[in-house]
């Protein structure tokens, strides 16, 4: 679902729009029967979305804590507390910090791999399969193995590294490497998919071009790839970035099972803080403004995105 | 060099990394299925080896069956997914329906307001949902796992999309023989719209199989544990001492969908990543 949220201009643009011209007559009933039809989406849409998202806003300027009997509206002073608060600033430094790894990491392997799964014909789809399996695979069993891979003295990694005469590491363990390697396991699990949107891309790039730019001169795979390739993904490429990044903004799941956002903080992100916060303390009202400082972040990519694609259209 | 011995040379290339690549990728899965197939001996020692001496698969299976009531995680995944699927089918394809294909006062706006949805992210509202079902007194229950995902915007959004490529010569013919309009929903529309209710149904029973951030928010009773949530359970109990049954756990826990997935790949890719394409 979280995917959702950037895909928007890229699925907006497909089929639709067929003009009406005859418009024809019909019964007056008929309109009724579209409110009865379409009345349980738009109650639950109002229940379970946006009333929410006006609630998670308002609860922010509130001090309301689960189970307590009343609440105060408290202005501003949540977001004040939080400003000042060192482990919130961590928090988004560390969010800031896994993005910044992660979206490059995946995007750029993403697309590596489906050049090369592209350029040739064999294997093929053995390829696709193996490359997108982490994304179908229950991320957190596969967090469980991830932990248990990097587990300072009996796991793989260790073991090979010893075998390679490397000195081991508590990989997890060690405030120094443990967001590392959560990003390490993010951009294993988030490649595959990448690699299947740039694969869809690749496809809908008309052969006449590449065709036009050999008798242009651009004999080298590289010239290919930066005159034609490049500038016809770039949409795709646009996409998948944005896609990512919110993706991961998102990160929870491994935080939470692995390291709970330690050691020391050293792995705390926002919508960790979030959980902890408006779960674990019940302080609802600070949560909420974690959680708004987190829409801010999803907003603003999914506005930049807006605005790149319209200026991107032409080149498309 | 000619160009036949090039073409070779790129091709060999070309698998060499994607080999090396592919690996990486299934490193966690075969040190998963090795280390649930090893006993406790061999998995603490500093000796690495991938096929087991000693092969203890089926002890390390019963052991994670026997700690943990793997059947009941797997059926209640079972209950959620399927449940929560055919309630947004429920709420999403009427609503769909009436975006496509019938006239009426706000229908421009209901549109807008669904678009805007798909904008939101779950964990965005949280916080909220959760005093909701706090106050409605459903937490810790199927209903606090299913409830709030009822409404699948996404959905609605996709149905619309595909039903306004249906002819409405096909709707006419139906009213013609006096079919209501919940009535076409259901027997006109679903029928013409099966490969997108398919590609929909595996993004949603994947996306919810897999969810753990919410489970992990609404429920306290261990008998209502999905399939992720108790595998985290299960190492938490567990900690640092049983690799084996736990990796079997892990194990059991993904079986399903990747299966499924092994079986209807392209149905798959295309389901998960029904988001990004076009």
């Amino acid at each position: 679902m979280s995917d959702a949220a950037a895909t928007l201009q890229g699925v907006a643009a497909v089929p639709g729009v067929r003009a009406r011209l005859f418009a024809r007559p019909r019964p007056a009933g008929r309109s009724a029967a579209a409110y009865a039809l379409a009345a349980p989406a738009f109650v639950l849409m109002l229940m379970m979305l946006i009333g929410p998202l006006g609630g998670v806003i308002a609860l922010s300027f509130t001090d309301y804590q689960l189970g307590a009997p009343s609440f105060a509206w408290i202005g501003l002073s949540n977001y004040g507390e939080m400003f000042a608060d060192r482990v919130f600033w961590i928090s988004l430094k560390n969010t800031l910090t896994y993005v910044a790894i992660v979206v490059p990491g995946a995007v750029a392997l993403g697309l590596g791999v489906a050049l090369l799964v592209q350029s040739g014909s064999g294997l093929r789809s053995w390829y696709r399969t193996v490359y997108f399996l982490p994304v179908m695979a229950t991320l957190i069993a596969m967090a469980i193995v991830w932990e248990f891979m990097l587990h300072p003295q009996f796991g793989l990694v260790n073991g090979l590294l010893r075998a390679a005469g490397l000195q081991g590491h508590s990989w997890l363990q060690d405030r120094g490497t443990a967001l590392y390697s959560l990003c390490v396991i993010g951009i294993w699990q988030a490649t595959g998919f990448n690699m299947v949107l740039f694969l869809a891309g690749l496809v809908s790039i008309p052969k006449h071009l590449y065709d036009a730019s050999e008798i242009d001169g651009a004999e080298s795979a590289w010239s290919r790839f930066r005159l034609v390739t490049w500038p016809m993904l770039g949409p795709v490429t646009l996409f998948v970035v944005t896609i990512s990044a919110i993706r991961s903004f998102q990160v929870f799941d491994t935080v939470q099972v692995l390291t709970k956002g330690g050691p020391s903080k050293s792995s705390e992100v926002l919508i960790y803080t979030m959980y902890t916060e408006g779960f674990e303390f019940f302080r609802s009202g600070y949560g909420a403004a974690v959680t708004v400082v987190f829409l801010g972040f999803v907003l603003l990519l999914t506005l930049l995105k807006s605005a790149l694609g319209s200026r991107e259209v032409h080149y498309a | 060099m000619t160009s036949r011995a090039r073409t070779l040379l790129w091709s060999a290339t070309r698998h060499f990394l994607l080999l090396a690549g592919a690996l990486v990728m299934l490193t966690p899965f075969i040190w998963m299925l090795s280390t649930a197939s090893k006993p406790q001996t061999e998995i603490f020692s500093s000796d690495l080896h991938l096929i087991p001496y000693h092969f203890a698969l089926w002890d390390n299976l019963r052991t994670a069956f026997a700690k943990a009531d793997l059947w009941r995680y797997l059926l209640n995944g079972l209950i959620v997914t399927i449940s929560i699927f055919g309630l947004q089918l429920l709420v999403a394809l009427p609503a769909a329906y009436a975006l496509a294909k019938l006239r009426f006062l706000g229908r421009d706006g209901l549109f807008a307001l669904v678009v805007f949805c798909i904008l939101i992210p779950p964990q965005a509202t949280a916080i909220p949902v959760f005093l909701l079902l706090h106050k409605l007194g459903v937490l810790d229950s199927y209903a606090a796992l299913v409830l709030p995902f009822t409404i699948s915007v996404f959905g609605i959004f996709l149905m619309r999309q595909f039903f306004k490529t249906v002819p409405d010569d096909l709707i006419d013919a139906a009213r013609m023989d006096g079919i209501s309009e919940f009535g076409i929903v259901w027997r006109v529309m679903l029928p013409t719209a099966i490969p997108a209710v398919t590609a929909f149904g595996i993004f949603s029973v994947v996306a919810h199989w897999n969810d753990y951030f919410w489970p992990l928010i609404v429920l306290n009773s261990e008998h209502l544990q999905t399939p992720p949530l108790a595998v985290a359970q299960f190492r938490n109990n567990e900690a640092g001492t049983n690799y084996g049954p736990l990796m079997a756990a892990a194990m059991v826990i993904i079986a399903p969908l990747v299966i499924a997935f092994l079986f209807a790949q392209r149905r798959f890719i295309e389901g998960i990543t029904l988001t990004g394409i076009k």
